[in-house]
C-alpha cells in the first residue's frame, strides 16, 4: 500500500508532467489564460490519464511485450515496435468514447468540457504517460496509480499557472515580453518551485 | 510557384516560427536541450517526419473524408515515427536511450499535426512537403539555439567537446549547473522570444489591460 502511495505523490509533485518533463506544454501555455478553462481542461486530463494508462498497460502487457503472446501459444513474437501507432488509437478512440458516452449521461459535464476533449488526443502529457509507463514496466495496478497521479498533478500545475496569469495581466511588462514571453518566464519560476520537491525520497 | 516555395521554407525560420509565434512543439524544445547531440538528432528527427507527413498527407488529401481526418493523419505521421525510431534503435543506440520517450512524443508534436491541418490538407504535395522541412528547421533553429547556451554555460562544452575549461577540471570558469536543469529552458526560450520581438516589432502581443497613465490634471 505505501509502495502506491508514494508512486501516486511521486507522480504528482517529483515527477509532474508539465513542469519536470514538460509534457502537454503547448496546452499548458495557450489553455492557461482563465482559471476556470485552465480547471476544466485539467479535470478533463485527469479522466483521459487515469483510463489511457490502465488500458494501455493491459495492451503492453499481454499483447506487445516481448514475450507476451505466450498464452496465445507464440512466445518468440515481439510486437513492441507497434507500441506507439496502438497506444495513439486507443488514446483517440478513449477520448471518442468518452466524448459520446458523456454527451449521454452526464451532459452538464460534456458542454463544460466539450472543446477540450478532442483536444485532448494530441495532448502529449496523455502519450507521455503511457509511455513513461511503458519505458518503466509498471504493473497494472501500479499504471493505475500513476495515471491517476500524473494526471492529477498536470491538473495541478495548469490551474496554478493560470492563476498567477489572471494576476498577471494587470501588471506592467516589457513590449517584447508580453503575453507568451513573460508566460515562459512564470512557468520557468514555477518549474524552479517544484524542482524543490526532487530532493524529497520516498 | 517558385517564390512560393522559397517563402515556406525561409518564413518560418523568424518571421513565423513554430515555437516563438505559432506556440507549437514546446515540449520537446525544453526537454531534449541539455546538450547539442541529442538536440541535432531531436531536430533530425522532427524535420524529417514534418516534411515527409506533409507531402504523405497532401498526395491523399481529396480522398480522405473530413471527419475521419485526425486519425488517418495520426495514422500517417505515427508509422513515420516508428520508422525513425526504429533507425535510431539500430543506428544510434545511445542517443535513443537519453531521448528516451521524446522521440515516440514526436507523434503529439503539434507543428506535425498543426502543419498537416493547416497546410498540407490544402495544397500539393511538393509545397507541403517544402513547408514542413521550413516549419522543422525554424523549430531546429530555436532548440539549437537553445542547447548551444544551455551546454556552453552550464557544461562549458559544445557537441560533448570542452570549449571553455571548467573549474572542477583544472580550469578558471565555475560552471553554472542550473543551466543544466529543466526550468532554464524556459528561461533561455523567454528571453529569445523577448530578444527576436524587440527586433521584429511586429510580433509583439497587445497587452490585455493598458495600464491608465494618471495625468497630474486628474489628481488635482
Amino acid at each position: 500500500m505505501e509502495h502506491y502511495l508514494s508512486l501516486f505523490i511521486r507522480s504528482i509533485f517529483v515527477e509532474n508532467l508539465a513542469l519536470a518533463f514538460f509534457l502537454g506544454m503547448c496546452t499548458f501555455l495557450a489553455v492557461s489564460k482563465k482559471i476556470e478553462t485552465a480547471l476544466g481542461l485539467g479535470i478533463a486530463v485527469v479522466l483521459v490519464q487515469s483510463i489511457t494508462v490502465p488500458a494501455n498497460n493491459l495492451i503492453y502487457q499481454y499483447l506487445l511485450k516481448d514475450g507476451a503472446l505466450a498464452w496465445a501459444g507464440l512466445p518468440e513474437v515481439d510486437l513492441s515496435f507497434l507500441g506507439l501507432i496502438s497506444y495513439i488509437g486507443v488514446i483517440a478512440a478513449m477520448v471518442q468514447i468518452l466524448e459520446m458516452a458523456m454527451d449521454k449521461y452526464v451532459p452538464a459535464l460534456y458542454n463544460a468540457l466539450g472543446i477540450f476533449l478532442p483536444l485532448i488526443t494530441v495532448n502529449c502529457a496523455i502519450l507521455g504517460g503511457t509511455l513513461f509507463m511503458v519505458e518503466r514496466d509498471y504493473n497494472f495496478a501500479e499504471s493505475v496509480t500513476y495515471g491517476l497521479g500524473s494526471g492529477f498533478g498536470w491538473a495541478l500545475a495548469i490551474t496554478a499557472i493560470a492563476g498567477i496569469r489572471e494576476k498577471l495581466k494587470y501588471s506592467d511588462v516589457p513590449d517584447g515580453l508580453q503575453g507568451l514571453g513573460i508566460t515562459f518566464i512564470t512557468a520557468g519560476l514555477m518549474a524552479l518551485g517544484f524542482m524543490s520537491f526532487s530532493g524529497i525520497q520516498l | 510557384m517558385a517564390s512560393q516555395a522559397k517563402t515556406n521554407v525561409i518564413d518560418p525560420l523568424i518571421d513565423n516560427n513554430p515555437i516563438t509565434l505559432q506556440v507549437l512543439g514546446i515540449c520537446s524544445a525544453l526537454a531534449v536541450t541539455t546538450n547539442m547531440m541529442a538536440s541535432l538528432i531531436m531536430c533530425i528527427a522532427l524535420t524529417t517526419v514534418t516534411a515527409f507527413s506533409g507531402a504523405f498527407i497532401s498526395a491523399i488529401r481529396k480522398h480522405i473524408p473530413g471527419n475521419i481526418r485526425i486519425i488517418v493523419q495520426m495514422t500517417i505521421i505515427a508509422s513515420l515515427v516508428i520508422i525513425v525510431d526504429q533507425v535510431l534503435k539500430a543506428y544510434a543506440y545511445e542517443a535513443s536511450k537519453q531521448l528516451s520517450v521524446f522521440v515516440g512524443l514526436i507523434i503529439t508534436n503539434c507543428i506535425v499535426l498543426g502543419r498537416a491541418e493547416a497546410y498540407a490538407m490544402k495544397n500539393p504535395p511538393l509545397l507541403s512537403f517544402l513547408d514542413g522541412l521550413g516549419n522543422g528547421l525554424g523549430y531546429s533553429l530555436i532548440l539549437m539555439s537553445v542547447a548551444f547556451f544551455r551546454e556552453l554555460l552550464g557544461a562549458g562544452k559544445l557537441f560533448g567537446m570542452t570549449v571553455i575549461p571548467v573549474a572542477s577540471e583544472g580550469g578558471w570558469y565555475i560552471p553554472n549547473g542550473l543551466m543544466l536543469l529543466p526550468p532554464s529552458a524556459f528561461f533561455v526560450i523567454g528571453l529569445m522570444i523577448w530578444a527576436i520581438r524587440t527586433w521584429k516589432k511586429e510580433q509583439v502581443e497587445k497587452p490585455d489591460y493598458q495600464i491608465h497613465q494618471v495625468h497630474r490634471t486628474e489628481v488635482l
